[in-house]
């Protein structure tokens, strides 16, 4: 690592370059991020192996004296789940220190929320966590609804709870796959991912789309679920259990994946909370936490189900605890279709929801609400409200402000992925690099979600 | 005043500035030079507010006599399932609030992005930089007066 004293002697890249002149400008020391990225940029390969051959000159080259190797882990690299860099000192094998360097992802999602009324938000909201686009739509469309005080039909909300559920069931497969991968069980990625596929399958039956459904609306949802679907889901969730059992007798014993995944990445359960971790890393932690029961919403009082949780806090029972909380979730699917109560699909305000698509032709009260609520959209009373679900990742908090517009004044999400990636500072610090491949993919971060 | 405005108003007097209740969801309004204070109080017990969910901001550039950004912390208390939110006003010309690291370190990433994205200072942070523009990007472009432009598109057949 450089000190700031002879920065100024190095090549940069153009953007560490400004920023540095911006720093001195304001009078203000580099922090230690910033820091980090101009230590990590500063050198061309062939620089770096000048500099590695003149300290080896050097007289104090005593054992214990050796500086740390920085490397750029990223962010094109297959282990980070997508463009995550993270500027790594190491010493051997063992990781001194690690800075995660996000942003490249970022596509100024909240922003561009600004400037749509608040139905086309949905759309953009969708793509933060891609994974769980029924999540991100679920949280924005409640804190829209709570604004305006609209009240959803008990079948929408069920429905609601059906998607969800299968969109966890599916975002945990897209977790077992690639971790799986990451630690040389190659098979797990061909059995989840087929799996999965009946999952997107699904999603494409009901709404036409397999991944970022707009299927929530505010009001409830876009239809009512189509003939044959109640059939195809209750096929799949019957056939889970036993594909989970399958599944688990593949790893929970393999001894490779036992050595790789026990004892790795752990922090006490008070620091997790402090770093504000949330979801199956928490609750490996032993910590009771699962908004579905501690605050329920969509009805979530109304089903049966366990919150799985995990002892020591490792990689492993962040394993266990998602594979239990497939099943649970195929239970919630099951309680869900079975009560399934009659009723609309969505609110009937015709203020905020569009009317049905058959009226149109017959009705001209319907046809002027229909152009309106396409053209201004509608409004919402001056206020704030901040909604939050527990997504496959943990608390996913939508924050919405309304100024009376047709258009909100700020939409923001509380990605668990941005502040569950906080913790993988304190998790490597002193571990082996091999197990940081573990630790990523234990803490499951999409980085859609991260950067937005 | 609801029970948490006034639990705090009774450890920190003169912190709460207002406090309201709307759509079901409680807010105090806390002055910003007591917001460490607080933090502190209400983190610990009986309150118990351990898990410090989100900080963000909201640009109101038609407010700026009131303070032009308005930072809002939503706390929740894992025991009991309840939540709040505090809102506190940074400041038309050069924002600055303190930081609430120290408390919560949770907000280190939070604090980065609302300084990244509005310019909002957060004195005591310890490693206050961009996070999700790069280093050397110029201005902050969740404020209201930052433009939404798109970029200006080559044409391979342009001269």
């Amino acid at each position: 690592m450089p000190s700031e004293a002879n920065l100024g002697a190095m090549p940069f890249d153009e953007e560490t370059r400004t920023a540095l002149e911006a720093s001195r400008r304001e009078g203000r020391a580099l922090t230690e991020t910033e820091r980090a990225i101009v230590g990590a940029e500063a050198l061309t390969p062939l620089e770096a192996i000048e500099r590695s051959r003149q300290s080896a000159d050097r007289a104090d080259h005593a054992p214990g004296s050796r500086q740390p190797m920085i490397i750029n882990l990223g962010p094109q690299h297959p282990s980070t789940h997508g463009v995550l860099r993270l500027v790594t000192q190491l010493d051997g094998e063992v990781i001194r220190d690690l800075h995660p360097v996000i942003g490249y992802l970022h596509t100024g999602i909240e922003k561009q929320c600004e400037n749509k009324t608040y139905w086309q938000a949905i759309t953009l909201v969708t793509r933060m966590d891609y994974l769980a686009s029924y999540f991100n739509t679920a949280a924005y469309t409640m804190a829209v609804e709570r604004l305006l005080g609209l009240e959803v039909p008990e079948r929408a909300q069920y429905i609601r709870v059906i998607m969800m559920e299968i969109n966890r069931i599916a975002s945990h497969l897209v977790w077992l796959g690639t971790s799986g991968l990451e630690l040389g069980a190659m098979t797990m990625m061909f059995y989840s991912y087929r799996e999965r596929e009946k999952a997107l399958d699904l999603g494409e039956m009901i709404a036409g789309d397999r991944m970022n459904t707009r299927f929530f609306q505010v009001g409830g949802c876009a239809d009512d679920i189509p003939q044959g679907f109640e059939q195809r889901v209750r096929t799949w969730i019957d056939e889970l259990p036993g594909h989970i059992d399958t599944w688990e007798g593949m790893l929970s014993t393999n001894p490779i994946w036992v050595d790789r995944t026990r004892g790795v990445g752990v922090l006490p359960a008070d620091e997790l909370l402090n770093l504000g971790v949330t979801g199956p890393v928490l609750r490996a932690a032993g910590v009771d936490l699962d908004l579905r029961r501690a605050n329920p919403y969509c009805g979530y009082e109304h089903f049966d189900f366990q919150v799985p949780l995990g002892t020591a806090g490792d990689s492993y029972d962040r394993y266990t605890v998602r594979m239990r909380e497939m099943r649970e979730s195929a239970r919630i699917i099951q309680q869900a279709l079975d009560g399934l109560p009659e009723g609309r699909h969505i609110a009937d305000d015709r203020k905020v929801v569009l009317p049905p698509r058959g009226e149109l032709a017959t009705s001209m009260e319907a046809l002027i609400h229909h152009f309106k609520l396409v053209t201004e959209g509608f409004t919402v009373p001056e206020g704030e409200s901040y909604v939050a679900v527990e997504s496959p990742r943990g608390e996913l908090g939508c924050y919405v402000v309304a100024d009376g517009t047709p258009k909100p004044r700020r939409v923001h999400m509380r990605d668990p992925s941005f502040v569950n990636l906080q913790a993988l500072r304190p998790m490597a610090r002193g571990a082996y690099l091999a197990d940081l491949v573990t630790m990523i993919g234990s803490l499951d971060n999409v980085m859609g979600g991260v950067d937005r | 005043m609801s029970e948490v405005a006034a639990a705090i108003e009774a450890a920190c007097p003169g912190a709460v500035l207002a406090d309201l209740e709307h759509v079901g969801e409680t807010t105090v309004e806390i002055a910003a030079d007591h917001l460490l204070t607080v933090a502190r109080f209400i983190q610990g017990a009986p309150l118990s507010f351990t898990l410090l969910s989100d900080v963000t901001c909201a640009d109101f550039p038609e407010h700026a006599d009131a303070g032009r950004f308005r930072l809002a912390y939503h706390l929740y208390a894992p025991e009991s399932g309840r939540r709040v939110r505090l809102r506190v006003w940074a400041g038309a010309e050069d924002p600055e609030v303190p930081s609430v690291t120290p408390v919560w370190r949770t907000a280190d990433w939070h604090e980065r992005e609302t300084y990244d994205m509005f310019g909002v200072r957060f004195a005591g942070h310890p490693d206050l930089a961009r996070i999700l523009m790069p280093l050397d990007w110029e201005g902050h472009p969740l404020r209201r007066d930052y433009p939404l432009g798109g970029e200006e598109v080559v044409f391979t057949d342009a001269e």
